[in-house]
């Protein structure tokens, strides 16, 4: 299924300076999977070392959370378009 | 070192709300500019911390509020281009909480308050491998009076 990967500013620049990034995929981990062989620094940002996506980035197909459909295994069709959001956190350590 | 430009005004502002929101850690986004000349922060985006579990010492800015602080830099003309956060009693340098929260580019602002009252700030970017924050001078002259001051070196 053709889709497109919408590449927040903060990572914009790990992927060749693009915005949006167009990719064959039947799922949403495939798409993600896709990105990361094509931009092999965004690996550290997206995952954690054991392989989950990290806590503060948000995956959305279309207008939807994949948390709330099947995550990573949330299936694409044609046209879609898969948006990674922050979340932004932080605080003193204490 | 990376130099974010930060007028006073602003600065206070950002102080303003450590003051305010004291004992409970306060953030927002920095709208502005980033390009040849430099980053500049036009405005801010007073955000309400989202972590009514543990305000005095996490924020959080959920992804409805990040879209929000998009769409208003949009409208203005801006750029989404840093966040800043507050901590109580605490000194303005970033935690491993903050590293392995943050996302590389963004400018961190980070402002230190001691008993209501707004003390060091001081700014940061996370380096891209990720092991560390590294320090961004604020400076408080904008970019067209720097340029003007001495155009060769922006």
């Amino acid at each position: 299924m053709a889709v497109k990967v919408l590449i927040p500013t903060p990572l914009r620049q790990f992927a060749g300076k693009s915005d949006t990034i167009e990719l064959e995929a039947k799922t949403v981990g495939e798409a993600l999977g896709g990105l990361i062989s094509k931009f092999s620094e965004l690996r550290k940002h997206l995952y954690t070392d054991d392989g989950r996506i990290r806590s503060f980035v948000n995956v959305y197909l279309n207008d939807e959370d994949i948390r709330y459909l099947e995550k990573e295994k949330t299936p694409t069709k044609d046209g879609d378009t898969i948006s990674i959001v922050p979340s932004i956190a932080g605080g003193a350590n204490l | 070192m990376h130099t974010l430009y930060l007028n006073e005004v602003l600065a206070a502002q950002i102080r303003a709300h450590g003051a305010e929101t004291y004992p409970h850690e306060c953030c927002g986004g920095l709208l502005g500019v980033d390009g040849e000349a430099g980053r500049e922060v036009r405005a801010l985006y007073p955000l309400v911390n989202r972590r009514d579990d543990s305000p005095r010492n996490r924020f959080s800015i959920t992804p409805d509020d990040f879209r929000s602080a998009e769409r208003v830099a949009r409208e203005a003309g801006l750029d989404l281009i840093g966040w800043y956060h507050s901590h109580p009693d605490h000194p303005a340098l970033p935690s491993e909480y903050d590293r392995e929260h943050a996302w590389p580019w963004y400018s961190y602002i980070i402002v230190s308050v001691a008993k209501a009252e707004a003390q060091a700030m001081a700014s940061w970017r996370l380096a891209d491998n990720r092991v560390r924050f590294e320090p961004e001078k604020i400076t408080a002259i904008l970019i067209a009076e720097a340029k003007a001051a001495a155009p060769e070196k922006l």
